[in-house]
Protein backbone atom coordinates (compact mmCIF):
# COMPACT_ATOMS: atom_id res chain seq x y z
CA UNK A 1 0.00 0.00 0.00
CA UNK A 2 1.95 3.38 -0.60
CA UNK A 3 1.27 6.10 1.45
CA UNK A 4 -1.02 8.95 -0.15
CA UNK A 5 0.26 12.09 -0.93
CA UNK A 6 -0.69 14.00 1.89
CA UNK A 7 0.88 11.07 3.98
CA UNK A 8 4.11 11.33 1.52
CA UNK A 9 4.86 15.19 2.31
CA UNK A 10 4.22 14.94 5.85
CA UNK A 11 6.53 12.51 5.94
CA UNK A 12 9.69 14.75 4.14
CA UNK A 13 8.54 17.88 6.42
CA UNK A 14 9.18 15.71 9.30
CA UNK A 15 12.38 13.84 7.25
CA UNK A 16 13.15 17.80 7.42
CA UNK A 17 13.28 18.66 11.01
CA UNK A 18 14.51 15.56 12.03
CA UNK A 19 18.51 16.64 9.77
CA UNK A 20 17.69 20.02 10.63
CA UNK A 21 18.44 18.59 13.89
CA UNK A 22 21.14 15.68 13.09
CA UNK A 23 22.79 18.34 11.12
CA UNK A 24 23.14 21.10 14.06
CA UNK A 25 24.14 17.63 15.80
CA UNK A 26 27.12 17.76 13.31
CA UNK A 27 28.31 20.80 14.09
CA UNK A 28 28.02 20.49 17.39
CA UNK A 29 30.05 17.64 16.91
CA UNK A 30 32.51 19.84 15.15
CA UNK A 31 33.07 22.13 17.93
CA UNK A 32 33.63 19.30 20.18
CA UNK A 33 35.90 18.00 18.00
CA UNK A 34 38.19 20.30 17.47
CA UNK A 35 37.99 22.71 20.20
CA UNK A 36 37.19 20.35 23.42
CA UNK A 37 38.73 17.38 22.66
CA UNK A 38 42.43 16.91 23.05
CA UNK A 39 44.13 16.38 19.95
CA UNK A 40 45.75 12.67 19.63
CA UNK A 41 49.79 12.12 20.60
CA UNK A 42 51.25 10.75 17.35
CA UNK A 43 48.59 11.68 14.39
CA UNK A 44 47.83 15.16 15.77
CA UNK A 45 44.94 16.77 14.22
CA UNK A 46 44.64 13.94 11.34
CA UNK A 47 42.94 11.90 14.05
CA UNK A 48 39.89 14.05 14.28
CA UNK A 49 38.56 12.84 11.53
CA UNK A 50 37.85 9.66 13.36
CA UNK A 51 34.70 11.46 14.58
CA UNK A 52 33.00 11.25 11.13
CA UNK A 53 34.67 8.28 9.79
CA UNK A 54 33.54 5.18 12.14
CA UNK A 55 30.33 6.63 12.62
CA UNK A 56 29.60 6.95 8.45
CA UNK A 57 30.95 3.37 8.66
CA UNK A 58 28.23 2.64 11.05
CA UNK A 59 25.82 4.43 9.86
CA UNK A 60 26.13 2.89 6.07
CA UNK A 61 25.96 -0.70 7.83
CA UNK A 62 22.95 -0.38 9.68
CA UNK A 63 21.21 1.19 6.24
CA UNK A 64 22.47 -1.88 4.16
CA UNK A 65 21.46 -4.01 6.82
CA UNK A 66 17.66 -2.31 7.21
CA UNK A 67 17.41 -2.44 3.34
CA UNK A 68 18.43 -6.19 3.71
CA UNK A 69 15.85 -7.02 6.42
CA UNK A 70 12.88 -4.70 4.33
CA UNK A 71 13.47 -7.09 1.88
CA UNK A 72 12.83 -10.22 3.75
CA UNK A 73 9.92 -8.06 5.08
CA UNK A 74 8.47 -7.39 1.10
CA UNK A 75 8.60 -10.55 -0.29
CA UNK A 76 6.59 -11.97 2.68
CA UNK A 77 4.01 -9.12 3.32
CA UNK A 78 4.14 -7.95 -0.33
CA UNK A 79 3.71 -4.30 1.13
CA UNK A 80 4.85 -1.50 -1.28
CA UNK A 81 5.75 0.63 2.34
CA UNK A 82 8.71 -2.29 2.65
CA UNK A 83 10.09 -1.53 -0.96
CA UNK A 84 10.36 2.27 -0.78
CA UNK A 85 11.53 1.73 2.95
CA UNK A 86 14.65 -0.49 1.57
CA UNK A 87 14.98 1.65 -1.34
CA UNK A 88 15.40 4.45 0.76
CA UNK A 89 17.71 3.36 3.28
CA UNK A 90 20.29 1.63 0.42
CA UNK A 91 20.16 5.28 -0.96
CA UNK A 92 21.27 6.69 1.94
CA UNK A 93 23.54 3.55 2.90
CA UNK A 94 25.18 4.98 -0.56
CA UNK A 95 25.74 8.45 0.72
CA UNK A 96 27.24 6.84 4.24
CA UNK A 97 29.61 4.75 2.08
CA UNK A 98 30.82 7.75 -0.42
CA UNK A 99 32.02 9.41 3.30
CA UNK A 100 33.93 6.75 4.28
CA UNK A 101 35.61 6.13 1.33
CA UNK A 102 36.56 9.76 0.67
CA UNK A 103 37.53 9.93 4.46
CA UNK A 104 39.47 7.20 4.23
CA UNK A 105 41.92 7.99 2.25
CA UNK A 106 42.08 11.89 3.84
CA UNK A 107 43.33 10.27 6.46
CA UNK A 108 45.11 7.24 4.98
CA UNK A 109 47.60 9.94 3.34
CA UNK A 110 49.15 11.28 6.41
CA UNK A 111 48.55 8.05 8.69
CA UNK A 112 49.88 5.33 6.44
CA UNK A 113 51.93 7.44 3.36
CA UNK A 114 49.59 6.12 0.83
CA UNK A 115 46.06 7.52 -0.30
CA UNK A 116 44.50 3.91 -0.63
CA UNK A 117 45.30 0.75 1.14
CA UNK A 118 43.56 -2.68 1.33
CA UNK A 119 42.50 -2.18 4.81
CA UNK A 120 39.89 -4.55 5.78
CA UNK A 121 37.11 -1.89 6.46
CA UNK A 122 38.03 0.57 3.68
CA UNK A 123 37.81 -2.85 1.56
CA UNK A 124 34.42 -3.64 3.23
CA UNK A 125 33.10 -0.59 2.64
CA UNK A 126 34.20 -0.76 -1.07
CA UNK A 127 32.34 -4.29 -1.88
CA UNK A 128 29.37 -2.85 -0.05
CA UNK A 129 29.36 0.38 -2.68
CA UNK A 130 29.60 -2.14 -5.76
CA UNK A 131 27.27 -4.53 -4.33
CA UNK A 132 24.35 -2.02 -3.76
CA UNK A 133 25.54 -0.09 -6.83
CA UNK A 134 24.27 -3.47 -8.93
CA UNK A 135 20.79 -2.65 -6.60
CA UNK A 136 20.82 0.18 -8.30
CA UNK A 137 21.34 -0.86 -11.89
CA UNK A 138 18.81 -2.77 -11.36
CA UNK A 139 16.20 -0.63 -9.72
CA UNK A 140 16.78 1.80 -12.74
CA UNK A 141 16.25 -1.29 -15.24
CA UNK A 142 13.25 -1.86 -14.76
CA UNK A 143 10.29 -0.17 -15.44
CA UNK A 144 6.93 -1.91 -13.68
CA UNK A 145 6.84 -1.22 -10.25
CA UNK A 146 5.68 -4.01 -9.22
CA UNK A 147 8.54 -6.22 -10.72
CA UNK A 148 11.29 -3.81 -9.74
CA UNK A 149 10.26 -3.77 -6.21
CA UNK A 150 9.94 -7.78 -6.18
CA UNK A 151 13.16 -8.38 -8.02
CA UNK A 152 15.18 -5.86 -6.02
CA UNK A 153 13.79 -7.18 -2.81
CA UNK A 154 15.43 -10.47 -3.93
CA UNK A 155 18.55 -8.72 -4.71
CA UNK A 156 18.23 -7.28 -0.95
CA UNK A 157 18.17 -10.58 0.24
CA UNK A 158 20.73 -11.73 -1.36
CA UNK A 159 23.05 -8.64 -0.37
CA UNK A 160 22.11 -9.52 3.21
CA UNK A 161 23.24 -12.94 3.07
CA UNK A 162 26.64 -11.63 1.29
CA UNK A 163 27.40 -9.71 4.08
CA UNK A 164 28.55 -11.73 6.33
CA UNK A 165 30.71 -13.54 3.46
CA UNK A 166 32.65 -9.83 3.12
CA UNK A 167 33.10 -9.47 6.54
CA UNK A 168 34.97 -13.25 6.72
CA UNK A 169 36.98 -12.12 3.25
CA UNK A 170 38.01 -8.70 4.46
CA UNK A 171 38.31 -10.25 7.41
CA UNK A 172 41.05 -12.71 6.09
CA UNK A 173 42.52 -10.30 3.36
CA UNK A 174 43.70 -8.29 6.39
CA UNK A 175 45.52 -11.40 7.45
CA UNK A 176 47.26 -12.03 4.55
CA UNK A 177 48.21 -8.55 4.51
CA UNK A 178 51.31 -6.19 5.89
CA UNK A 179 49.60 -4.11 8.76
CA UNK A 180 49.83 -0.92 8.26
CA UNK A 181 53.00 0.56 8.67
CA UNK A 182 52.63 3.73 11.22
CA UNK A 183 49.63 2.73 13.08
CA UNK A 184 47.69 0.62 14.07
CA UNK A 185 44.00 0.71 13.42
CA UNK A 186 43.23 -1.91 16.46
CA UNK A 187 40.90 -0.13 18.74
CA UNK A 188 43.41 1.99 21.21
CA UNK A 189 41.59 2.88 24.81
CA UNK A 190 40.39 5.89 24.47
CA UNK A 191 40.39 8.76 27.01
CA UNK A 192 37.16 9.94 28.67
CA UNK A 193 37.08 13.29 26.23
CA UNK A 194 37.91 11.09 23.16
CA UNK A 195 35.46 8.76 23.52
CA UNK A 196 32.71 11.19 24.98
CA UNK A 197 33.26 12.91 21.01
CA UNK A 198 33.48 9.66 19.15
CA UNK A 199 30.28 7.92 20.39
CA UNK A 200 28.39 11.77 20.48
CA UNK A 201 29.53 11.61 16.35
CA UNK A 202 27.16 7.77 16.07
CA UNK A 203 24.45 9.95 17.36
CA UNK A 204 24.46 12.34 15.65
CA UNK A 205 24.87 10.16 12.19
CA UNK A 206 22.23 8.00 13.35
CA UNK A 207 20.05 10.94 13.41
CA UNK A 208 21.07 12.38 10.24
CA UNK A 209 20.25 8.62 8.96
CA UNK A 210 16.68 8.83 10.05
CA UNK A 211 16.46 12.55 8.83
CA UNK A 212 17.74 11.18 5.24
CA UNK A 213 15.66 8.31 5.20
CA UNK A 214 12.42 9.93 6.04
CA UNK A 215 12.75 12.58 3.43
CA UNK A 216 14.06 9.58 0.71
CA UNK A 217 11.31 7.59 1.99
CA UNK A 218 8.33 10.25 1.00
CA UNK A 219 10.33 11.27 -2.07
CA UNK A 220 9.94 7.51 -2.95
CA UNK A 221 6.34 7.39 -2.13
CA UNK A 222 5.11 10.68 -4.31
CA UNK A 223 7.64 9.10 -7.41
CA UNK A 224 5.29 5.99 -6.66
CA UNK A 225 1.80 7.55 -6.83
CA UNK A 226 3.25 9.41 -9.65
CA UNK A 227 3.72 6.10 -11.62
CA UNK A 228 0.12 4.54 -10.67
CA UNK A 229 -0.79 7.82 -12.23
CA UNK A 230 1.21 8.15 -15.10
CA UNK A 231 0.02 4.18 -15.67
CA UNK B 1 7.76 -37.42 -12.18
CA UNK B 2 9.85 -36.94 -9.07
CA UNK B 3 11.57 -33.61 -8.75
CA UNK B 4 14.65 -34.44 -9.81
CA UNK B 5 13.42 -36.45 -13.05
CA UNK B 6 11.65 -33.27 -13.94
CA UNK B 7 14.66 -31.05 -13.38
CA UNK B 8 16.85 -33.44 -15.54
CA UNK B 9 13.81 -33.40 -18.55
CA UNK B 10 14.74 -29.41 -18.34
CA UNK B 11 18.63 -30.09 -18.10
CA UNK B 12 18.38 -32.27 -21.25
CA UNK B 13 16.49 -30.01 -23.29
CA UNK B 14 19.23 -27.07 -22.48
CA UNK B 15 22.04 -28.92 -23.32
CA UNK B 16 20.39 -30.36 -26.34
CA UNK B 17 19.78 -27.36 -27.39
CA UNK B 18 23.15 -26.27 -27.25
CA UNK B 19 24.68 -29.35 -28.33
CA UNK B 20 23.06 -29.16 -31.34
CA UNK B 21 24.09 -25.17 -32.26
CA UNK B 22 27.14 -24.75 -30.25
CA UNK B 23 27.19 -21.01 -30.97
CA UNK B 24 27.50 -20.09 -27.16
CA UNK B 25 29.73 -22.85 -26.64
CA UNK B 26 32.50 -21.80 -29.15
CA UNK B 27 31.71 -18.27 -28.18
CA UNK B 28 32.06 -19.01 -24.30
CA UNK B 29 35.34 -20.84 -24.72
CA UNK B 30 37.05 -18.12 -27.64
CA UNK B 31 36.00 -15.47 -24.55
CA UNK B 32 37.72 -17.40 -22.20
CA UNK B 33 40.77 -17.95 -24.46
CA UNK B 34 40.53 -14.52 -25.12
CA UNK B 35 41.22 -13.44 -21.04
CA UNK B 36 43.95 -15.87 -21.30
CA UNK B 37 45.81 -14.11 -24.08
CA UNK B 38 44.64 -10.02 -22.80
CA UNK B 39 46.89 -10.40 -19.49
CA UNK B 40 49.73 -11.63 -21.53
CA UNK B 41 49.98 -8.29 -23.60
CA UNK B 42 49.08 -5.98 -20.96
CA UNK B 43 51.79 -7.80 -18.68
CA UNK B 44 55.05 -5.77 -18.80
CA UNK B 45 57.49 -9.14 -19.34
CA UNK B 46 60.35 -7.38 -17.94
CA UNK B 47 59.29 -7.78 -14.31
CA UNK B 48 55.96 -9.37 -14.21
CA UNK B 49 56.97 -13.87 -14.46
CA UNK B 50 53.71 -15.43 -16.17
CA UNK B 51 53.74 -17.75 -13.54
CA UNK B 52 52.87 -15.13 -10.59
CA UNK B 53 49.92 -14.43 -12.62
CA UNK B 54 49.25 -17.89 -13.01
CA UNK B 55 46.62 -18.32 -9.86
CA UNK B 56 45.11 -15.10 -10.51
CA UNK B 57 44.33 -15.16 -14.57
CA UNK B 58 42.61 -18.50 -13.84
CA UNK B 59 40.30 -17.08 -11.61
CA UNK B 60 39.77 -13.92 -13.26
CA UNK B 61 39.00 -15.97 -16.80
CA UNK B 62 37.01 -18.69 -14.76
CA UNK B 63 34.70 -15.73 -12.73
CA UNK B 64 34.76 -13.75 -16.75
CA UNK B 65 33.83 -16.85 -18.24
CA UNK B 66 30.92 -18.06 -15.87
CA UNK B 67 29.49 -14.73 -16.49
CA UNK B 68 29.46 -15.01 -20.16
CA UNK B 69 28.24 -18.24 -20.43
CA UNK B 70 25.42 -18.01 -17.47
CA UNK B 71 24.12 -14.44 -20.03
CA UNK B 72 23.21 -17.12 -22.04
CA UNK B 73 20.55 -19.25 -19.75
CA UNK B 74 17.44 -17.19 -20.00
CA UNK B 75 18.29 -15.24 -23.28
CA UNK B 76 17.37 -18.72 -24.65
CA UNK B 77 14.26 -19.01 -22.91
CA UNK B 78 13.54 -15.05 -23.74
CA UNK B 79 13.28 -15.76 -27.75
CA UNK B 80 9.58 -16.77 -28.83
CA UNK B 81 8.97 -16.14 -24.96
CA UNK B 82 10.08 -19.96 -24.62
CA UNK B 83 10.18 -19.83 -21.11
CA UNK B 84 6.00 -18.69 -20.78
CA UNK B 85 5.68 -22.23 -22.14
CA UNK B 86 7.45 -23.80 -20.07
CA UNK B 87 5.97 -21.90 -16.68
CA UNK B 88 2.61 -23.17 -18.40
CA UNK B 89 3.61 -26.77 -17.75
CA UNK B 90 3.09 -28.42 -14.82
CA UNK B 91 6.42 -28.39 -13.82
CA UNK B 92 7.44 -27.37 -10.03
CA UNK B 93 9.17 -23.97 -10.01
CA UNK B 94 12.04 -25.92 -8.00
CA UNK B 95 12.26 -28.26 -10.56
CA UNK B 96 13.09 -25.66 -13.11
CA UNK B 97 15.71 -24.14 -11.11
CA UNK B 98 17.86 -27.56 -10.81
CA UNK B 99 16.95 -28.33 -14.40
CA UNK B 100 18.20 -24.45 -15.41
CA UNK B 101 21.37 -24.88 -12.89
CA UNK B 102 22.64 -28.23 -13.89
CA UNK B 103 22.82 -27.30 -17.60
CA UNK B 104 24.19 -24.01 -16.53
CA UNK B 105 26.88 -25.62 -14.55
CA UNK B 106 27.84 -28.38 -16.99
CA UNK B 107 28.35 -25.70 -19.66
CA UNK B 108 30.37 -23.75 -17.81
CA UNK B 109 32.01 -26.74 -16.73
CA UNK B 110 32.59 -27.45 -20.72
CA UNK B 111 33.80 -24.38 -21.19
CA UNK B 112 36.38 -24.30 -18.42
CA UNK B 113 37.58 -28.01 -19.62
CA UNK B 114 38.68 -26.18 -22.52
CA UNK B 115 39.99 -23.69 -21.08
CA UNK B 116 42.20 -25.57 -18.26
CA UNK B 117 45.07 -26.74 -20.44
CA UNK B 118 45.00 -23.50 -22.12
CA UNK B 119 46.34 -22.11 -19.19
CA UNK B 120 48.35 -24.36 -18.07
CA UNK B 121 50.16 -24.32 -21.68
CA UNK B 122 49.79 -20.56 -21.80
CA UNK B 123 50.98 -20.03 -18.07
CA UNK B 124 53.79 -22.57 -17.76
CA UNK B 125 52.06 -24.14 -14.59
CA UNK B 126 53.94 -27.11 -13.85
CA UNK B 127 52.02 -30.44 -14.61
CA UNK B 128 51.42 -32.02 -11.14
CA UNK B 129 48.88 -33.65 -9.34
CA UNK B 130 48.05 -30.90 -7.56
CA UNK B 131 46.22 -29.79 -10.82
CA UNK B 132 43.13 -32.24 -10.26
CA UNK B 133 42.85 -30.74 -6.67
CA UNK B 134 42.93 -27.09 -8.33
CA UNK B 135 39.99 -28.53 -10.78
CA UNK B 136 38.33 -30.11 -7.60
CA UNK B 137 38.56 -26.51 -6.60
CA UNK B 138 37.42 -24.27 -9.56
CA UNK B 139 34.43 -27.32 -9.68
CA UNK B 140 33.69 -26.33 -5.76
CA UNK B 141 33.72 -22.42 -6.69
CA UNK B 142 31.42 -22.79 -9.93
CA UNK B 143 28.73 -24.89 -8.06
CA UNK B 144 27.72 -21.91 -5.74
CA UNK B 145 28.28 -19.24 -8.58
CA UNK B 146 25.90 -21.22 -11.23
CA UNK B 147 23.60 -21.11 -8.35
CA UNK B 148 23.46 -17.27 -8.05
CA UNK B 149 24.12 -16.93 -11.91
CA UNK B 150 20.83 -18.66 -12.67
CA UNK B 151 18.94 -16.43 -9.85
CA UNK B 152 20.43 -13.31 -11.25
CA UNK B 153 20.12 -14.17 -14.88
CA UNK B 154 16.25 -14.88 -14.69
CA UNK B 155 16.21 -11.51 -13.17
CA UNK B 156 19.21 -9.80 -15.71
CA UNK B 157 16.30 -10.96 -19.18
CA UNK B 158 13.19 -8.88 -17.33
CA UNK B 159 15.17 -5.45 -17.23
CA UNK B 160 16.84 -3.43 -20.20
CA UNK B 161 20.22 -3.66 -20.52
CA UNK B 162 20.09 -7.58 -19.81
CA UNK B 163 23.43 -8.66 -20.89
CA UNK B 164 25.13 -5.70 -18.89
CA UNK B 165 22.82 -6.52 -15.85
CA UNK B 166 24.05 -10.03 -14.91
CA UNK B 167 27.71 -8.93 -14.51
CA UNK B 168 26.96 -5.98 -12.60
CA UNK B 169 24.48 -8.01 -9.94
CA UNK B 170 27.10 -11.18 -9.57
CA UNK B 171 30.30 -9.45 -9.91
CA UNK B 172 29.89 -8.49 -6.29
CA UNK B 173 28.87 -11.66 -5.49
CA UNK B 174 31.62 -13.81 -7.48
CA UNK B 175 34.81 -11.62 -4.90
CA UNK B 176 35.00 -13.62 -1.84
CA UNK B 177 34.63 -17.50 -4.01
CA UNK B 178 36.79 -16.02 -5.94
CA UNK B 179 39.22 -14.84 -2.95
CA UNK B 180 38.85 -18.17 -1.41
CA UNK B 181 39.52 -20.09 -4.74
CA UNK B 182 42.95 -18.26 -5.63
CA UNK B 183 44.45 -18.64 -1.89
CA UNK B 184 43.83 -22.37 -2.33
CA UNK B 185 44.82 -22.76 -5.40
CA UNK B 186 47.91 -20.51 -4.77
CA UNK B 187 48.60 -22.63 -2.15
CA UNK B 188 48.12 -26.17 -4.40
CA UNK B 189 50.98 -24.61 -6.86
CA UNK B 190 53.28 -23.54 -3.88
CA UNK B 191 52.83 -27.16 -2.63
CA UNK B 192 51.79 -26.90 0.57
CA UNK B 193 50.65 -29.15 2.79
CA UNK B 194 46.90 -29.92 2.42
CA UNK B 195 45.72 -28.77 5.53
CA UNK B 196 46.66 -25.05 4.70
CA UNK B 197 43.98 -25.82 2.92
CA UNK B 198 40.70 -26.68 4.13
CA UNK B 199 40.07 -23.85 5.59
CA UNK B 200 39.75 -22.09 2.78
CA UNK B 201 38.04 -25.43 1.27
CA UNK B 202 34.99 -24.70 4.02
CA UNK B 203 34.58 -21.46 2.85
CA UNK B 204 33.96 -22.46 -0.33
CA UNK B 205 31.76 -25.18 0.88
CA UNK B 206 29.70 -22.74 3.03
CA UNK B 207 29.52 -20.24 0.06
CA UNK B 208 27.82 -23.17 -2.17
CA UNK B 209 25.84 -24.41 0.20
CA UNK B 210 24.23 -20.71 1.53
CA UNK B 211 23.69 -19.17 -1.53
CA UNK B 212 22.32 -22.53 -3.43
CA UNK B 213 19.93 -22.83 -0.79
CA UNK B 214 19.00 -18.91 -1.19
CA UNK B 215 18.70 -18.79 -4.96
CA UNK B 216 16.83 -22.10 -4.79
CA UNK B 217 13.96 -20.41 -2.49
CA UNK B 218 14.08 -17.21 -4.27
CA UNK B 219 13.87 -18.54 -7.97
CA UNK B 220 10.27 -19.02 -7.78
CA UNK B 221 9.51 -15.58 -6.66
CA UNK B 222 11.93 -14.39 -9.48
CA UNK B 223 10.08 -16.29 -12.23
CA UNK B 224 6.27 -16.62 -11.32
CA UNK B 225 4.14 -14.09 -12.33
Amino acid sequence: MIPDAAAANRQISRGRVVTLIGLLGLAALYVMALQFTPPERFQGLAQKIFYIHPPAAYAMQMAFLFTGVSSLLYLLLHDERFDLFAEASAEVGMVFGLIVVITGPIWGRPAWGTWWEWEPRLTFTVMELVLFGGYFALRGAIRDPADRAKYSAVMGLMALVLVPFNHLTVYLFASQHPEPVVVKTSKPELPLEMLRTFLTGFAVFTVIYLGFVMQRYGIGARRALQEVTDA
Amino acid sequence: MSIFRMAWVIAAKDLRIEYRSRTALHTATLFAVLVLLIVVFARDGGTVSLATLGPSVLWITIALASLVTLNRAFMLEREHSALDGILLAPISRSALFLGKWLANLVFVLVVLTITFPLWILFYGVAVTPALLLVAGVALLATVGVTAIGTLFSAIAVRTRHAELMLPVLMLPFLLPPVYFAAQATVRLLGGRPLDELLGWLRFLLLYDIAFAMLAAMLFPVVVDE
